[in-house]
């Protein structure tokens, strides 16, 4: 069973590793984007580290809801709103259970992951962060480690394809060739998971 | 309906200088009836370009008077950002809407239509109908 404090390490652990990418991020996001994706994630996970440290809510539903509600208002970019609802459906679909299962953290973050595609409009293919969620989804029935692998596999799977949404989508073909921004920090997202379990 | 309850306009743009040009305009244009309410949220609290919920919240709740306010906005983030807010269900004041609608010529129609004391539905319906205005 996973505690509030398997959630408080998740985020810690995706903080971590966006701190480290950021400028990854950020690079990824010039030649398609406004090339600020990282230092804007960067600012919203550490106002969530700091907000989880100074309210430690004490259910894994409270610390993602929190959690999303801190990016969604320190973000600054259309991915503060996007994360944001992905972390405060997902920790609103886990109630407020002191501890859940793996089976009810992924079909929470099923409902997550559904409720971005609704606020974005974004489906799998259109080169997005959903590009590497879905498949984490699917695979989370599996193991976190496979999730991971799908996340990553999914991101870079967006390489050959063209834009649809957001801004990115504006450059037409000229987006083909590179990675998305978006799934790539999404992937960490979901290796942060991994490594929360130890996996 | 008395001043007091004229609909609120929020005007959210990437940049705090569209933002407030396009709040001037549409103020200027709507000529000499009692002043609508219209706030801009610009740009993020830093200054620079981007969307600050803070801002639209502040916006917002800087001019609600009881009468519903009407939100537009530019590009991606800012509508994501309204829908996020809306969504939370408590950041924003009560009758509070996304309203879709190009974002210059909307918001010209909103304060225009919103200085006659029209309703929140009017408002949106008048802006929303901006879209069917084509100029070729």
């Amino acid at each position: 069973m996973l505690d509030a404090e398997f959630f408080r390490r998740w985020m810690a652990a995706t903080a971590a590793s966006v701190d480290r990418e950021a400028e990854r991020l950020t690079a990824l996001d010039s030649p398609i984007g406004d090339a600020d994706h990282g230092s804007n994630l960067q600012r919203g996970f550490t106002a969530v580290v700091a907000v989880l440290e100074k309210e430690a809510p004490g259910t894994p539903g409270g610390v993602l809801t929190l959690a999303g509600r801190q990016l969604i208002s320190t973000v600054g970019g259309a991915s503060g709103p996007l994360y944001g609802t992905l972390l405060r459906r997902t920790g609103k679909a886990l109630g407020d259970a002191g501890e859940v299962s793996e089976e009810q953290l992924a079909e929470a973050l099923r409902a997550g992951v559904d409720a971005v595609m609704t606020l974005g409009g974004a489906a799998p293919g259109d080169k997005t962060m959903i590009d590497a969620l879905v498949p984490a989804v699917d695979a989370l029935g599996d193991s976190f480690a496979a999730a991971r692998t799908a996340a990553e596999e999914g991101a870079v799977a967006t390489t050959p394809l063209q834009a649809r949404k957001g801004r990115a989508s504006y450059l037409g073909e000229r987006s083909i060739g590179h990675q998305d921004p978006g799934a790539t920090s999404s992937a960490l997202l979901i290796a942060g998971l991994a490594e929360a379990a130890g996996e | 309906m008395s001043d007091e309850q004229l609909v609120g306009i929020v005007l959210v743009s990437h940049s705090a200088q569209v933002a407030a040009s396009v709040a001037e305009l549409a103020k200027g244009l709507a000529g000499g009836g009692p002043a609508v309410p219209v706030a801009p949220a610009g740009g993020t609290e830093g200054g620079g370009l981007g969307t600050s919920s803070e801002l639209i919240a502040a916006a917002a709740a800087s001019v609600d008077r009881g009468a519903g306010v009407a939100v537009l906005t530019d590009l991606g983030s800012a509508v994501l950002t309204v829908k996020a807010l809306l969504a939370e269900g408590d950041e924003l004041p009560e009758r509070t809407r996304l309203v879709d609608a190009p974002f210059v010529e909307g918001a010209v129609a909103a304060v225009v239509t919103a200085s006659t004391g029209a309703d929140l539905a009017a408002v949106e319906a008048a802006a929303a109908e901006a879209y069917t205005y084509r100029k070729v």
